[in-house]
Parts: structure tokens; C-alpha cells; sequence
């Protein structure tokens, strides 16, 4: 073990000075951000002297107080910034609950089928994964226009569902292999159809992967820009085509804070799903890459 | 499984793929071998009491007529793909044949768009991804010295830039890195040169942006690479300590051939994804220095002339790329599948 042969200590001390470097490079950003969204533009973008930043000289003369809520009223009063949460959020939860609901269906199918045509589904799944999601734009666009389905939220919800499906499939898939066989065999044995062998043996044990492909899910729909940005009206933007539409305008009037706001708002969800759900993150990353 | 309840159970998802990712790129191929009907002109001649004038106007109705006879437009053949905005190989004869050396021949070559863009997102896809692997290796290997303690917050931390939007992260790197911001001021400190700024310079500005692109797919490769070093077989790195294997032997030999299946897995999956580098570059707003192909095909779609041909034939040949980039694996894989059966 590597507890028999002591560390020394220079190796030691290189170890953590690396780590500490890279948890600087990792987080020091998000927390820098954070810090200085609550800070007037010119205190964020010093010219001056950097430390404003962290001091907040401009904010105590323009507001009374090292700290304003300014740009989050700007995001979330003045530009509605509520009503692009109240559509992500809508995005998100259909977006998740329609791909585990097929995707379950796909993967615990592809798990118990000895065929083929399983190595081929899934390697087409793979090139599907492979494909950047706005090369697909492009054929998505005329027939939406064609059949006035352009900008809505239902029409972004499905995209991104198929989208979402073949990492979907692969992922449940490897969960399902796990679930040893013989489970629903017996209940087949005993009488039941697959889908009630499904149902009443497999449902209840697939929890811990479902939930975690669900928070995989979750990230697609939440991150993406590309697919909600083409395909959605002014009206229904989501967060993050949102705050690509607050740069456009805000860099000319001079409100960068805004967007600053909006971009710490939109991370606090992401920074509480981490929170909570490392462990499934971790064993969901490393689901793939274990088989190798 | 009989094949009939496959079916039933394979149909929903099966649906979603055909309708929304199988059939958009067969649409897409078509369109990139069709143009736009150009808008049919008649030449109608106005007289009066003050001699003939000619004037030009559009026909509205034959217009209507024949995108109605021809939906998908005038059929174009390659003539899209061969154009100065994609192939452009007219282009490069051309300077094949005029340009005094090699230097100024791809100096043009680059200048084209779609050459730009390529140049770009190859440069970008195999800088980052080698990089970002040995770093996560790193990480991994100094997470995995740390007592049990520790480790969950650093990781907690090492999951951020992984799992923020990319748009977002990149934000969040660019107003720091922005000549006013903190970072910019640090490094234009650094230089001594208090105009240094990272928008007017090329080189810098793709610096910035490979940085981006390790600093938030290192926690991914880290990840992995933690997951696999609880898995290193302990009796083979005891046997190399007894051997005499120093330290950076046992990493050499022993930790890192395991890992190696790994190391494959994450560089397919990095290959993947920063091959369609995009938000980095909007929220750089680096366009004028550095573009991608989803960028560009993003570019064409956007704003009021939605050039959707354009856009289809540069998505043609990005799925083309990736298919070339994806092409080693594919043929492993059927080499061992054939093996196997």
C-alpha cells in the first residue's frame, strides 16, 4: 500500500500547491462573478484600479453601501428575467420527464434483446450523439415555418428530447445491464408478459440509474443554446438564449451589469444540483467510461 | 426479447430519432443541392406622351408559381459546395497559380471562410483535448493522494466549470479576461503594456479561447480518470514498490496502461464535443478573430436573411468531418463486433 512507504515531504507539498492552483483556477471565477455582480459596472470593469472590485469605491459613491442589487433588479424587473426562468423551468421538466419515459422503455429493451440489430441501433446512436445539434437546424427550420410551429415551447421540448435520446439510450442501457437478468426471467417464468415484468419487477429497482441519466438530461436541456436559440420566438426564450440577447443590446447601453446578474441567476440551479447530486454526477460520468 | 415486443418497446424513442434527427439530415442534404428560386423578372415597357421608359419589375405570380412547382427551390447540383463561402476550389486554384510561395498561397487559403472556420476548429478540437487529458490525469492523481476528507469538497469545485452552461462559463471567463476586468489588468500588468487588450489581438484571443475550452473539460477527464485509479489492481503496484519501481515508474508503467482504455474513451468523447465548439466564441464575442463551422452555419441562420442553403451546405460537410474524426473508432468497433460473432 502507499501508506507502507511514507510520501516525502517535497512531493507533498508540489502535490498540494498543484491542487490549490487548480481549485483557484476552478472556482475563483464563479466567486469573483458573484462578488461583483452586487458592484456597479464601473467597480466590476475597474479602469481605475482592480482592487474597486473587491472594495466597491464607485458602488459606496453612487449607492451608500459596497453593495447594490441593481443588476439583478435591471435582469429580473426591468428585462423580465422571470419570465425566461418560468420557460426554462418548463423546458427542463418536460424536456426530462419525456426522455426518461421513452428512454427507459428504449434502453431496458435494448438490455434484454440478445438480437443484432441491438449493436447496430446503438452505434447508430453513437454517430447521432456525435452530430453538433446545429447541424441539424437547418433542416428543422422550413417545415416549422411551413406549419407555423416555429417559437414555440412544445415544438423546443420535442427537439430537445430526440436530441437527448441516443445518450439517453446509451446510458439507461449500461443501467439496465446491471440489473441481473434473472430478475425479470422469473417474473416471465411465473407468467408475466415483459411489460409486466418490467413493471412490476424492473420499475422498482431502476431508481438510482434513472435518477441519474434524469440529472444528465436536466444539463442538456438546461445548457443548451444552440437548438433554443434558433428555435424559439423572442417571447419564449429560455435563460440562456436570453442572456445571449441581453449581450447584444446591453454592450451598447451600457448595462453589462444586467447581464452580469442574469448569468450568476442562472448558475445558482446548476451550482445546487452539483451540491446535491455529486455522487449520481460522478458515477453517471464514469457509467460509460468504466466498460470502456 | 422476441423481435415483436422490441418493437413495441424500441417505438417511442426509434420515433424521436427518425422524426427529429434522421430525417432533418436527410432534409438538410437536400437542401444543400438546392438554391433559392431567384424572384422571376419581366422587363415591361411604359410609354407616354414622353418616349418609352423600360423598367424591371417582379413577376409576383409566375414567382408564386414556380416555387409552388419547385418547393425545394432551383436544383444546384454541387454548385453551393464548390462556391467562396464553402469549398471554394476556383478560389484555391487560383491561388495556387498566382501566389510566390507557400506562405502566401495558405495565407489565402485561410482567408476563405470556410478554410478559416476549419482551421479554427481543428486547430481548437486537438490543442484542447490532449491538453485537457493530461491535466485531468493530474488532478486525478493529486485527488487521489488527498485524505477522504478533503476530497468530496474538491471535487465539489472541480465539477463547476464542467458543469456550468458553456455560454455562461465562457461569460464568466470573459469579463475577467476583458482589459478592464481583473485578469486583463493582471496580464497587461504582467506584459507592461497597459493597451495590451485580448480583443484586437488574434493570437491572444484564440489563447483565451483554448483555455476556455480545457479549463471546462478537465473535470469531465478528471472524473473519469478518478473512477479508474480506485480500480489500478493493488498486488501489481505492490509487486513494482518490492521491484524498486520509483514513483513516476509505478505512474509509468503500471497506473497509466491500465488507464489507457480510459484515455481512449474520454478522447473520443472530447474529439466529439470540441469539435462543435460554439458558445465560447459568442460569449468571447470573438468572431472577428476566430470562427468555428457551428459558427458559422449559426451565423447563416441567424438574422433576418435566414441563408438556409448556405447554412445546409456547411452542415453536410461538418457531419462529414465528424464522420472522418469518428471513422477510426467506427471501424474498431466493426473489426471487433465481426470478431466476436
Amino acid at each position: 500500500m502507499a501508506a507502507t512507504r511514507r510520501t516525502p515531504l517535497s512531493l507533498r507539498i508540489g502535490l498540494v500547491a498543484f491542487l490549490i492552483a487548480w481549485l483557484l483556477l476552478a472556482a475563483f471565477p464563479f466567486l469573483w462573478t458573484v462578488w461583483g455582480s452586487f458592484k456597479v459596472e464601473l467597480d466590476f470593469f475597474s479602469i481605475a484600479n482592480w482592487t474597486d472590485a473587491i472594495t466597491g469605491e464607485r458602488t459606496r459613491i453612487a449607492h451608500g453601501g459596497p453593495y447594490t442589487s441593481d443588476g439583478y433588479a435591471g435582469a429580473w424587473v426591468i428585462n423580465e428575467f422571470w419570465r425566461n426562468a418560468i420557460n426554462t423551468f418548463i423546458v427542463c421538466f418536460f424536456v426530462v420527464c419525456t426522455s426518461l419515459t421513452i428512454g427507459t422503455l428504449g434502453g431496458y429493451a435494448l438490455s434484454r434483446s440478445g438480437h443484432n440489430y441491438v449493436f447496430w441501433l446503438l452505434i447508430t446512436a453513437l454517430i447521432f450523439r456525435a452530430m453538433p445539434p446545429i447541424t441539424l437546424v437547418s433542416g428543422y427550420l422550413p417545415p416549422f415555418f411551413q406549419w407555423n410551429l416555429w417559437g414555440y415551447l412544445p415544438t423546443a421540448i420535442i427537439v430537445l428530447v430526440a436530441i437527448n435520446q441516443p445518450f439517453t439510450l446509451w446510458m439507461l442501457h449500461s443501467f439496465f445491464q446491471k440489473i441481473p437478468k434473472d430478475l425479470d426471467e422469473s417474473a416471465r417464468v411465473d407468467g408475466c408478459t415483459q411489460f409486466q415484468a418490467f413493471r412490476y419487477v424492473i420499475i422498482p429497482v431502476m431508481w438510482p440509474g434513472v435518477i441519474t441519466t434524469g440529472l444528465f438530461s436536466f444539463l442538456l436541456a438546461y445548457n443548451d443554446f444552440a437548438v433554443t436559440t434558433m428555435l424559439l420566438n423572442q417571447d419564449n426564450r429560455t435563460m440562456i438564449p436570453q442572456i445571449a440577447a441581453f449581450l447584444g443590446t446591453t454592450y451598447t447601453e451600457g448595462n453589462v451589469m444586467y447581464a452580469v446578474a442574469a448569468v450568476v441567476s442562472a448558475t445558482v440551479p446548476l451550482f445546487l444540483l452539483v451540491m446535491f447530486f455529486q455522487r449520481q454526477i460522478v458515477s453517471g460520468l464514469t457509467a460509460g467510461a468504466v466498460k470502456g | 426479447m422476441k423481435h415483436r415486443t422490441f418493437f413495441w418497446f424500441f417505438l417511442p424513442t426509434a420515433l424521436a430519432m427518425l422524426v427529429f434527427i434522421a430525417a432533418p439530415i436527410v432534409s438538410v442534404v437536400i437542401q444543400s443541392l438546392f438554391v433559392p428560386h431567384e424572384a422571376v423578372l419581366v422587363e415591361t415597357e411604359n410609354c407616354g406622351p414622353f418616349g418609352c421608359t423600360k423598367s424591371t419589375v417582379i413577376d409576383q405570380e409566375a414567382t408564386a408559381l414556380l416555387s409552388e412547382e419547385q418547393p425545394l427551390g432551383r436544383f444546384a447540383g454541387l454548385e453551393i459546395y464548390l462556391d467562396r463561402g464553402h469549398l471554394a476550389f476556383s478560389d484555391i486554384g487560383e491561388a495556387w497559380r498566382t501566389s510566390d510561395g507557400l506562405g502566401s498561397f495558405f495565407a489565402t487559403v485561410l482567408d476563405l471562410p470556410f478554410y478559416d472556420a476549419l482551421s479554427f476548429t481543428l486547430s481548437y478540437t486537438f490543442v484542447c483535448t490532449p491538453l485537457l487529458i493530461i491535466l485531468g490525469f493530474a488532478i486525478a492523481v493529486a485527488v487521489n493522494s488527498l485524505s477522504r476528507q478533503i476530497k468530496g469538497l474538491v471535487i465539489f469545485f472541480s465539477l463547476l466549470p464542467m458543469i456550468v452552461t458553456p455560454l455562461v462559463g465562457s461569460l464568466i471567463l470573459f469579463w475577467m479576461i476583458d482589459s478592464r476586468g481583473v485578469l486583463g489588468n493582471l496580464i497587461s500588468y504582467l506584459a507592461n503594456d497597459p493597451d495590451l487588450s485580448l480583443k484586437a489581438s488574434t493570437p491572444l484571443m484564440w489563447i483565451a479561447l483554448f483555455v476556455y475550452g480545457i479549463w471546462s473539460s478537465a473535470p469531465f477527464a478528471f472524473v473519469v480518470f478518478y473512477a479508474g485509479l480506485q480500480t489500478v489492481p493493488q498486488d501489481t503496484l505492490e509487486s513494482a514498490q518490492i521491484d524498486g519501481a520509483t514513483r513516476w515508474q509505478q505512474i509509468r508503467y503500471v497506473v497509466i496502461p491500465h488507464l489507457m482504455p480510459l484515455v481512449t474513451f474520454v478522447a473520443l468523447i472530447q474529439l466529439m464535443d470540441n469539435f462543435r465548439v460554439f458558445e465560447p466564441i459568442v460569449g468571447f464575442n470573438a468572431q472577428a478573430h476566430a470562427k468555428s463551422l457551428s459558427w458559422i452555419i449559426y451565423n447563416d441562420l441567424g438574422g433576418e436573411t435566414r441563408q438556409l442553403s448556405a447554412a445546409a451546405t456547411t452542415s453536410v460537410l461538418t457531419i462529414l468531418g465528424v464522420a472522418i474524426l469518428l471513422s477510426p473508432v467506427l471501424i474498431r468497433t466493426w473489426r471487433d463486433f465481426r470478431g466476436s460473432s
